[in-house]
């Protein structure tokens, strides 16, 4: 019961007459801006459930004035932006890589359009400025594994390399030293081969008879390589999995074989067209 | 220790009460702010230089941060709610703690042991993945235990009150512990795979498993981090300041609204996502209404220093407290402008939200418990004051350095990430990767962790005011002049 009903001389309110080890309580009213604010989100929640889906029942929920839906919301922003594009777009659909180059307004939009795919999609793994690390090709370099003119970059890219597409990229470096068709010796032979390929040392008969049973099949009595069938250049002290005498070791022991996916089942023909475009302009297509 | 409980001015001579018990949850929250501080420091640390997990799984980020969020709110927050609970409930009921010592002891005991399983769970691996509730169905199971007997305890002492009434403080503790039991259990019901191993499937799946996470962890916020806390306010504040609260009917008003509407705020952590719009549409009003609930806790907690303002300037255990207030009423605001759909959409997944997390949790939870430990340690070891009033004053004001550079710098960090997102170039394309934002953001990680460098600093002189406080230091020390640090 409030016994002790007292005026705090400093607010000049009464205390409620409880005390609870030592604390009292004063029974000043609510501050009216307070609940005038507090009336007003309330009157805005009342107002919002209104415009938009709201209630549930067992069955369903109201609608809304406004119709809302966050997926229609979301249709028609999407649907704004491709229309905003449309004009350019579909002009990249209809028009040859070789010709999109020759238009100057397209060819920019191509490669706005081209890095902003290539940082969705591609610098995972070829990196920010598509500069590659170990086992993702430098892109930036002239160097091409499968060739670097731009109809050559739109296959790789709509195809990929050794996944299961049926015209993806494909070709296979045996693994020499697993599958025991070299021995240790004669790999490290070869190994010196193939660094004297780059000017690093002197290489050894044996050294150059494996290389010419194994190797040139594919890398080309000149190590130049063959593009047709994804076999690197070995002279140009340009590396995939690294150019030290151990790396090159055991790429050929192991052979490494990477992989990358094939875009076209993703992305739709302009998008890998912009693509081939700005990958190509990173500096080394040809 | 009937001499502090002399301080009552209660009618009848006080009951012996159960203090040991909060001794060592004192002591035990301090540990576990300092462990929790310091984990988030390394996280911090390893946002700048992810090297630092050493490819070593046991510390990685994604084991740390459960270990982090765990340590600051269930270790720190949760071991000062109990110890303070106790304190506070058998004070203003006058009563001694029902079930006596041994029930109280294995709270504190049984929720500690809890924690410990936790936390070497999650550094093996061992989570259900689900945030704020990692722990697998063992620990969960071994809690809900404990905490029943958290809430017997404590409505045992209020139903034996020697008051008339209940106070307000006791109100927001009892919604806190009904609450947690609630949400703990319906969140984490789940099938273990074996009986003898950690696996376990939950109840939930798809949007409703979503939805009921969230149900959960919004008031873990509301009811943990907020009610409970509230409840530490409530008799912390009006002690330290000696003055009446403010408005006994604004108590009324904002607790009922407070845990009425807190309770369907959780879609708001779901907008724009598989959860239907109705519930988004909720879950954004609810969050909008709580504004003012919230903030007639700041009121009461400003107001009820009418008169005493001048005892910030002596006293900086009661500045921790009314800071504390004020980044309550800060986060408070934040939170529902933060819920709004069309701030959410740039806000959402970005580092404001760990900004706005921090400010309640430094700014409010930390704060107001430092505040508490500084009135409540020399009132529980018997001594005339904390061993130094200027290392408050210096923790103080490097805490507050350092949570004002945790803020700004995820509120930068974040807005800029959000902006970075949404970026369209004058073609229309995006115009930023992902990665790019990550560099971008990369200068105020280094600003969040000296901000978080600085809160441990504080605390470890918080930690070592209070050692030298309970190992009873002659008073001399306590009584040497104090500069006016508030000048």
């Amino acid at each position: 019961m409030p016994t002790k009903i007292e005026k705090d001389t400093v607010s000049g309110q009464d205390t409620t007459g409880h005390e609870w080890d030592g604390v009292k309580e004063l029974n000043t009213p609510l501050p009216t801006w307070w609940v005038y604010t507090f009336y007003a989100t309330i009157a805005f929640a009342v107002v919002y459930c209104a415009l938009y889906p709201s209630w549930p029942w067992l069955t369903g929920h109201t609608q809304g004035m406004l119709g809302y839906s966050s997926r229609t919301e979301l249709s028609v922003a999407l649907q704004a932006q491709t229309n905003a594009r449309a004009k350019f777009v579909d002009k990249i659909r209809a028009t040859s890589l070789t010709d999109i180059r020759k238009d100057p307004e397209l060819f920019n939009f191509a490669l706005a359009g081209g890095r902003s795919a290539f940082q969705t999609n591609c610098l995972q793994c070829h990196g920010a400025g598509g500069a590659g690390s170990t086992g993702f090709p430098n892109l930036v370099d002239d160097d091409w594994i499968w060739g670097g003119s731009i109809d050559q970059i739109y296959t790789t890219i709509e195809h990929g390399i050794r996944n299961t597409d049926d015209k993806s990229r494909q070709s296979m470096m045996p693994r020499f030293g697993v599958d025991g068709l070299l021995t240790g010796t004669q790999i490290a032979a070869v190994t010196d081969y193939v660094l004297s390929l780059s000017g690093r040392g002197k290489a050894t008969p044996e050294g150059a008879k494996v290389w010419q049973d194994q190797c040139v099949a594919c890398h080309k009595a000149d190590g130049k390589g063959n593009q047709e069938l994804g076999a690197p250049n070995l002279t140009d002290g340009i590396w995939l999995y690294g150019g030290d005498r151990d790396s090159i070791y055991r790429t050929i022991f192991y052979a490494r074989n990477g992989s990358m996916p094939a875009w076209g089942a993703r992305l739709d023909d302009a998008t890998m067209k912009m693509l081939a475009i700005y990958v190509h302009s990173l500096g080394g297509g040809r | 220790m009937s001499s502090s409980a002399a301080l009552s001015t209660g009618p009848s001579p006080a009951p012996r009460y159960v203090e040991d018990v909060i001794r060592v949850a004192v002591i035990l929250t301090m540990f576990w702010g300092i462990a929790a501080f310091t984990v988030g420091v390394v996280i911090a640390a390893q946002l700048v230089w992810p090297q630092l997990s050493f490819d070593s799984e046991y510390i990685t980020f994604g084991r740390l941060r459960p270990l982090h969020t765990s340590a600051a709110v269930f270790a720190f927050g949760g071991t000062a709610l109990i110890g303070t609970a106790f304190h506070v409930v058998q004070r203003t009921c006058r009563a001694r703690l029902f079930g006596g010592a041994p029930l109280g002891w294995f709270v504190l005991l049984g929720y500690q042991f809890f924690i410990v399983i936790a936390a070497t769970g999650y550094l093996l691996g061992i989570t259900q993945s689900k945030e704020y509730a990692e722990p697998e169905w063992y620990a969960d199971l071994w809690l809900t235990v404990v905490w029943v007997a958290y809430l017997i305890a404590y409505l045992g002492t209020v139903l034996k009150r020697e008051e008339p009434h209940i106070y307000v403080a006791n109100w927001f503790y009892l919604a806190f512990i009904i609450t947690i039991a609630m949400l703990h259990i319906v969140n984490n019901l789940a099938m273990p795979v074996s009986i003898v191993g950690t696996k376990s499937y939950g109840a939930w799946s798809g949007v409703q498993d979503a939805m009921i996470q969230w149900w959960y962890g919004h008031n873990a916020v509301g009811f943990f981090l907020t009610a409970a806390f509230l409840g530490m306010m409530y008799y912390y504040i009006p002690k330290a300041a000696n003055r009446p609260v403010y408005s006994y009917r604004l108590s009324i008003v904002h607790f009922w609204s407070l845990v009425f509407m807190y309770i369907w705020a959780g879609p708001h952590h779901l907008h724009y996502t598989s959860l239907p719009d109705w519930a988004q549409t909720l879950g954004m009003v609810f969050s909008v209404m709580l504004w003012m609930p919230s903030w007639g806790g700041m009121i009461n907690g400003l107001m009820t220093l009418s008169g005493a303002w001048d005892k910030l300037r002596t006293d900086p255990g009661l500045r921790f407290s009314v800071t504390a207030v004020g980044f309550y009423g800060m986060s408070t605001f934040e939170g529902p402008v933060m819920s709004i759909k069309a701030v959410n959409s740039l806000s959402h997944y970005t580092d404001w939200t760990i900004g706005h997390v921090h400010s309640g949790a430094l700014g409010w939870v930390a704060f107001i418990v430092f505040g508490t430990m500084y009135y409540l340690v020399p009132k529980m070891w018997n001594r005339p004051a904390m061993w130094s009033t200027r290392l408050i004053g210096w923790h103080y004001w490097i805490a507050t350095i350092g949570i004002v550079l945790y803020i700004t710098a995820m509120w930068v960090s974040g807005i800029m990430q959000g902006l970075m997102w949404r970026a369209y170039d004058e073609l229309g394309f995006l115009q930023y990767s992902f990665v790019e934002t990550v560099a971008a953001m990369k200068p105020f990680y280094a600003i969040r962790l000296l901000g978080g460098v600085f809160f441990l600093t504080g605390g470890l002189i918080m930690a070592y005011n209070m050692w030298r406080t309970i190992r009873g230091e002659p008073v001399a020390a306590a009584a040497r002049p104090r500069p006016a640090l508030a000048a």
